[in-house]
């Protein structure tokens, strides 16, 4: 994607091509790029959310009847590995993280603005090469974990591919972690303190430090995996003396933390919208930060309690059960901060607001679920069962998608100048709730009544429940129309919101919207206080 | 996309920028740096994983010689230092110095390379023999993809500190100080690969 300007003519205004076009060329635009990442991750999140359906809709009926068993896992696999690769990951740490950490730091663009274009771009044909393994004969069909020996002696041409991908993915996602992490640091705008910043930033610096410490330990992980099946070596085959439980720990080093870089960001992310929609300082600031960063730590040391049955021993599942457990404390303490920011505030009942207060009530009960997930006994009766997929999809859908559509609500004005209305972004709010709870809940029954997950078919007493399920996933592919129509109608005529429609304090929404190429006409704010509602404005500089 | 940066703004804005704020391109390095030591610390876990709880099958050959990695750990210690001379050189403006230097890191680069491809030919095991050949090449090889990268930038900025044209100046030390930290990044983790690998 090169975009060619005559050198003699290149001023500011003509540094990137005009409207649209802007985000098919490889811009250094933090802003452009940000966008840019949402968009192709919705597209993602679009086909994702089909396959998503296509397995609701064969699990409606025990028999495996609406396609062939391995067409299922096929199915299941690229489901996941697009929501979680595609769709989560970039949104939520590129996406956000590359739209407002500039203008939270006091800069015109992220410490590495090339870097950052090359990581964006990395994400389109992967992607691409993603889906199309799918139409591969042989796709991968080894769920999203790709543990072997499956991975292996599953059909090999797809498997490569996803291999591939997942690693061009990943290093993206490093790229992005290295750039968050110097902007951070290295680039705050002079005067301003590391415990000024908005919290966001602190999540984005937690994130980036998982995601810097162990995207690399995946990386090497399925290069020894691409060995074991393109070379026939034996790291993970046991036939050839290999361990299949060592591809298991090295991949949830990664992979544990790769909830946390799902989920801190949203974290983050939640504690920008509600200080604004219930006009109260955010509550507890220095305890927000140390649990971020309790989290990050913690995160980093719980991996194995993904292993309580592959014969881990006695002394690593006390361990890990007992880390697991600790880390509720953090989580728990962000969780009664949060509530407390919306106690006695001025609450604007909206559809942010609403995204963000279901995100809470979803994201304790997956919590709940987490806390009892981590005890070993209980583990190992419900290991592999629907009720993980239950608590899953509690954390990264009723928790990080539904922060995501909050953002968008939140920051869609400042982005487009326009405000979406109010009244469809409320509709999709009940529609994704209901349909989202219908669809989850259930799950944690069939789940602990002993209904094995990736599987096609499934005992005939689970029939009525499984209907329910995918009744609620009916209803959550229907939310998206609402949403879309929403986005389009207000693109082209939504009410004009002016600079700062929800007179908010964080340093974003003191530019124009949308804002100038390099954020801020003169020198960038100062914000000392990001969340002093109901103080003087005029302690503002 | 080449002719954004010949955009006179923003050079004038670069420069602004970096009046306000330290270079952090260094800062950017090392945080990459510390990702790519991750990757080696996880093939090093999993090596040391398999050796402490996958036996080898009986007749399973795993003897290493040592005199021929022993030469490439102190040809990669003296390769480390000569890198620091071609900096010092630099620094005291005398490029040629500096060039010559560089040009002896990246033969001697080149020599550890050529011993390690000798070391390959001549082991009495191969890649998939067992789970310890397998462990071996994974890592000695990943190591050597570094030594070779590495060992080409160090020919692209001999390259570039030439007296006449050259980009590398004492005022514009950053490439090469960026490529000694890596050199030195790849050396301390073939000394924990030697100590690993051979010693253990």
């Amino acid at each position: 994607m090169t975009i060619s300007i005559d050198p003699q003519k290149t001023n500011n205004e003509s540094l990137q091509p005009k409207g649209w076009l802007r985000y098919f060329s490889f811009s250094l635009d933090h802003k452009v790029i940000g966008i840019q990442y949402l968009v192709c991750g919705f597209l993602f999140y679009l086909i994702g959310g089909t396959l998503a359906s296509a397995i609701r809709i064969e699990l409606a009926s025990p028999m495996s009847d609406f396609m062939p068993r391995d067409v299922y896992n096929q199915v299941l696999t690229l489901h996941g590995t697009i929501m979680i690769f595609l769709w989560i990951v970039p949104v939520v740490n590129g996406a956000f993280g590359n739209y407002l950490i500039p203008f939270y730091v006091g800069a015109r663009d992220m410490a590495f603005p090339r870097l950052n274009a090359v990581a964006f771009w990395l994400i389109p044909p992967s992607g691409l090469m993603l889906v199309a393994s799918y139409f591969v004969e042989g796709a991968a069909q080894a769920g999203w974990t790709a543990y072997p020996p499956l991975s292996i002696t599953t059909p090999q041409s797809g498997q490569i591919i996803w291999i591939l991908s997942v690693l061009l993915l990943g290093g993206s996602s490093i790229f992005g972690g290295i750039n968050f992490i110097a902007t951070i640091i290295k680039l705050r705008r002079p005067g301003l303190k590391l415990m000024q910043l908005p919290m966001y930033c602190w999540a984005m610096l937690g994130t980036s430090l998982l995601v810097v410490l162990s995207t690399p330990v995946l990386a090497g992980t399925l290069i020894l995996l691409s060995f074991d099946i393109i070379a026939n070596t034996g790291f993970f085959n046991p036939v050839l003396g290999g361990n299949v439980v060592v591809y298991q720990h090295l991949f949830w080093f990664y992979s544990h933390p790769a909830v946390y870089i799902m989920v801190l960001p949203a974290f983050g992310l939640v504690s920008e919208i509600l200080p604004v929609h219930a006009r109260k300082p955010l509550f507890g600031y220095t305890t927000m930060v140390f649990s971020i960063m309790g989290i990050v730590v913690l995160g980093l040391v719980v991996w194995a309690h993904h292993m309580f049955t592959s014969g881990t021993p006695p002394w690593m599942r006390l361990f890990f059960t007992i880390a697991t457990a600790f880390i509720a404390v953090p989580t728990g303490i962000k969780f009664f901060n949060w509530v407390a920011t919306l106690w006695g505030g001025k609450i604007s009942i909206n559809s942010a607001m609403l995204f963000s207060c279901g995100f809470i009530i979803n994201f304790v009960f997956g919590g709940i679920t987490g806390v009892a997930l981590a005890q070993v006994p209980f583990d190992i009766h419900v290991h592999d069962t629907y009720f993980v997929v239950a608590h899953f999809h509690y954390i990264v859908y009723g928790g990080t998608v539904f922060i995501i559509f909050s953002s968008i609500y939140h920051w869609f004005p400042k982005v487009t100048g326009k405000m979406l209305n109010e009244k469809l972004g409320i509709l999709h709010f009940i529609i994704t709730f209901i349909g989202f709870n219908l669809c989850f809940a259930p799950q944690h029954w069939l789940g602990l009544n002993g209904m094995p997950r990736r599987v096609a078919e499934y005992d005939p007493q689970f029939q009525f429940v499984n209907q329910i399920s995918s009744l609620g996933a009916l209803l959550m592919a229907i939310s998206t129309i609402p949403f879309l129509i929403n986005v389009f109608l207000s693109v082209r005529n939504g009410k004009s919101a002016g600079d700062n429609p929800w007179n908010a304090l964080t340093p974003e929404w003191l530019t124009s919207s949308p804002p100038p190429v390099e954020n801020w006409e003169g020198e960038a704010p100062l914000v000392e206080e990001p969340y002093g509602y109901g103080k003087e404005i005029s302690e503002q500089k | 996309m080449t002719t954004l940066d010949s955009s006179k703004e923003i050079q004038k804005n670069n420069s602004e920028f970096n009046e306000t704020h330290e270079d952090f391109r260094m800062f950017g390095l090392i945080t990459f740096l510390i990702a790519d030591g991750m990757t080696f610390a996880g093939f090093f876990a999993a090596y040391l994983t398999y050796k402490a709880v996958n036996p080898l099958p009986d007749g399973a050959i795993y003897e290493l010689e040592l005199p021929i990695p022993t030469l490439n750990t102190i040809l990669l210690l003296i390769s480390s230092a000569t890198f620091h001379k071609a900096g010092k050189a630099l620094l005291k403006d005398k490029n040629s110095d500096s060039q010559k230097w560089l040009f002896i890191t990246a033969f001697l680069g080149i020599i550890f390379l050529i011993c390690q491809l000798f070391e390959y030919f001549h082991l009495p095991f191969g890649l998939t023999d067992n789970l310890f050949a397998s462990t071996f090449y994974a890592l000695t090889g990943f190591h050597g993809l570094h030594v070779t990268l590495g060992t080409l930038m160090i020919l692209i900025i001999a390259w570039q500190s030439r007296i006449n044209g050259g980009r590398l100046t004492s005022q514009n030390m950053f490439p090469l100080e960026a490529v000694e930290l890596y050199w030195h990044f790849v050396d301390g983790i073939w000394v924990v690969l030697f100590i690993i690998l051979y010693l253990l």
